[in-house]
């Protein structure tokens, strides 16, 4: 295991004595997003202040250099996840991620009455970009029924046909934080000769990942919510098919040449699918934050989480006053109601105590009528969380009081 | 400022009483009725609101339906009682001073009775939209249909 208060002292978020509300802030918001460490900051810094320039652009030595990171950077990202460097794609985020696969592949090889194989438990940037797809293609959504509020793989065979050309789940859940057996899935989905497109934003920050052993085709993340910077991410794709598929985005640094008969060619993938300029500070800081949690273990980081997990249901159990919807899920989320306050109400009273929850349906739109409620409180962990962070929680839902205090 | 001291106790009955037995929660089935949709990013507040007028050019009635939090619930019901037989500017001027309330900045107590019991909701920033949601889709519709 690792020590859980030298990694706080990374983080200048959590080392500064912030408060909120004038509590010391408990941050249980980390399947948002998560904080950055010194590193993270520092190699940002370090582009901005030390070496700017342009990558792929220019003949000089900074340049060069900037190039040089960005590959880096790839190489780093390749090996975290078991991939091959031409399989890594820049992005703005997992959404952008989704996005890419749905128009550049999606629109170009779905037909009408193909089918999109979804649940109600996606968050919506896996629900939109193909809702959008099937509107424009004529293919259609099939959902699969959750057993038990998880996806199974009986639950998948039941829906699967010839007609199924894209199965897309998240491989860990980000309301209620369960794991997708994505393995299984991806043999299954693969024999349906369909391809099978990861959501990885809840579950690369916080497992071991290796894309070629699950076998997805697919695999789009973000890179802050890993202890990166906002408007990064990665799309992994085997290269086979990032060959096969469009760009999204075409423009600057994507193409080889372009001619008067107004057609172009273009670079191969993962260039093909990185237009203009990249967020450059971004992928400096998206790399440091990856050596970072290697650095530290990503499965010390799992067993850290699903042991706060454990003790999390244990301590909210024992109140007696809280509805657990994913008590056996093992992953670092716990999703809950105190009974008879309206989740936003409660997020509100946390607020008013430090504690910084988020409430409400978390982008999983589909999903409340699958819990029967509409709306939850999640508290979610990362690294840096400790049992104290949790007896916090604890203690102020114990102490209850009127929901309006918050106002008073 | 209120024209009589408002103790937090009094403010605290006064949004319960709105949140747990609201008067205005219902979708008419009248004829006569204009109605907005009104939803939140950030909270799960999900209303519809309408606003009927009398040929006068007052209110006639208002009320509000959907899935809302206790400081949205409490809030649009409350805006809903207000503007019952008001004209459009007094409806205006109300709901003016409601929001320079939000604002914490100067405004007249005088019009907003049980609405005053929101005067803290600043210390909750997160929270305005859902103490204004009912008021604005009201505010919307008084703009929309007042010549009607």
């Amino acid at each position: 295991m690792f020590d859980v208060s030298k990694v706080r002292d990374d983080f200048p978020m959590l080392r500064s004595g912030k408060k909120m509300q004038g509590h010391p802030l408990v941050y249980l918001d980390n399947a948002s997003t998560t904080f950055k460490p010194d590193c993270v900051i520092d190699a940002m810094n370090r582009y901005y202040q030390d070496e700017t320039s342009n990558s792929h652009r220019g003949d000089y030595d900074l340049c060069f250099a900037a190039d040089k990171h960005i590959e880096g950077a790839r190489r780093t990202l390749a090996s975290f996840l078991g991939a091959e460097e031409n399989e890594i794609v820049f992005t703005s985020g997992a959404t952008d991620g989704m996005n890419l696969v749905a128009y550049g592949y999606g629109l170009k090889f779905l037909k009408p009455g193909d089918e999109i194989v979804l649940s109600h438990a996606e968050h919506a940037s896996t629900m939109l970009p193909w809702f959008r797809i099937a509107e424009l293609t004529g293919a259609k959504v099939v959902f699969i029924p959750l057993k038990d509020k998880q996806i199974t793989v009986e639950a998948l065979s039941s829906v699967l046909s010839e007609r199924t050309k894209i199965v897309s789940f998240a491989h860990v859940g980000n309301v209620l934080g369960y794991v997708a057996p994505i393995k299984e899935i991806a043999k299954l989905v693969h024999e349906h000769h369909a391809l099978l497109v990861v959501d990885g934003a809840q579950s690369v920050p916080h497992m071991k990942i290796d894309v070629k052993d699950l076998d997805c085709d697919f695999l789009s993340f973000s890179g802050h919510k890993l202890c990166g910077p906002t408007g990064t991410g990665v799309l992994y794709g085997k290269y086979a098919l990032l060959d096969a598929m469009d760009p999204f985005e075409t423009g600057g640094g994507m193409n080889v040449k372009f001619f008067p008969d107004a057609t172009a060619t273009f670079l191969p993938p993962p260039m093909k699918f990185e237009a203009g300029t990249l967020n450059i500070a971004g992928i400096y800081g998206l790399e440091a934050a990856v050596n970072y949690l290697l650095s530290i273990g990503m499965e010390n980081i799992e067993a850290h989480e699903r042991d706060l997990k454990k003790y999390a249901v244990e301590r909210l159990e024992k109140t007696g006053k809280v509805t657990l919807y994913n008590a056996d899920a093992p992953t670092g989320i716990v999703t809950f109601n105190v009974d008879g306050v309206f989740a936003q109400d409660e997020a509100t009273l946390l607020n008013s105590k430090g504690i910084a929850c988020r409430s409400g349906q978390h982008c999983a739109k589909m999903l409340p009528e699958d819990l029967g409620t509409v709306a939850t409180v999640r508290a979610s962990f990362y690294l840096y969380t400790t049992r104290e962070d949790i007896d916090a929680l604890v203690d102020a839902i114990e102490q209850g009081g009127d929901f309006l205090d918050a106002y008073f | 400022m209120p024209t009589f001291e408002l103790t937090p106790a009094m403010m605290r009955e006064i949004i319960m009483d709105h949140y747990s037995s609201p008067r205005h929660k219902i979708s008419p089935d009248g004829e006569g009725y204009f109605s907005t949709h009104s939803s939140s990013v950030n909270c799960i507040d999900d209303i519809d609101v309408y606003l009927k007028f009398d040929g006068e050019g007052k209110v006639e009635d208002a009320c509000w339906n959907g899935t809302a939090c206790a400081i949205s619930t409490a809030s649009s019901d409350i805006i809903c009682d207000l503007v019952l037989g008001k004209t459009e500017e007094e409806a205006h001027y109300l709901i003016d001073q409601y929001h320079k309330m939000m604002r914490e900045e100067p405004y007249d107590s005088s019009v907003l009775e049980e609405a005053l019991a929101f005067m803290n909701t600043g210390k909750q920033a997160a929270r305005i939209h859902c103490a204004t949601i009912g008021w604005d889709a009201i505010e919307q519709l008084l703009k929309e249909h007042h010549h009607e």
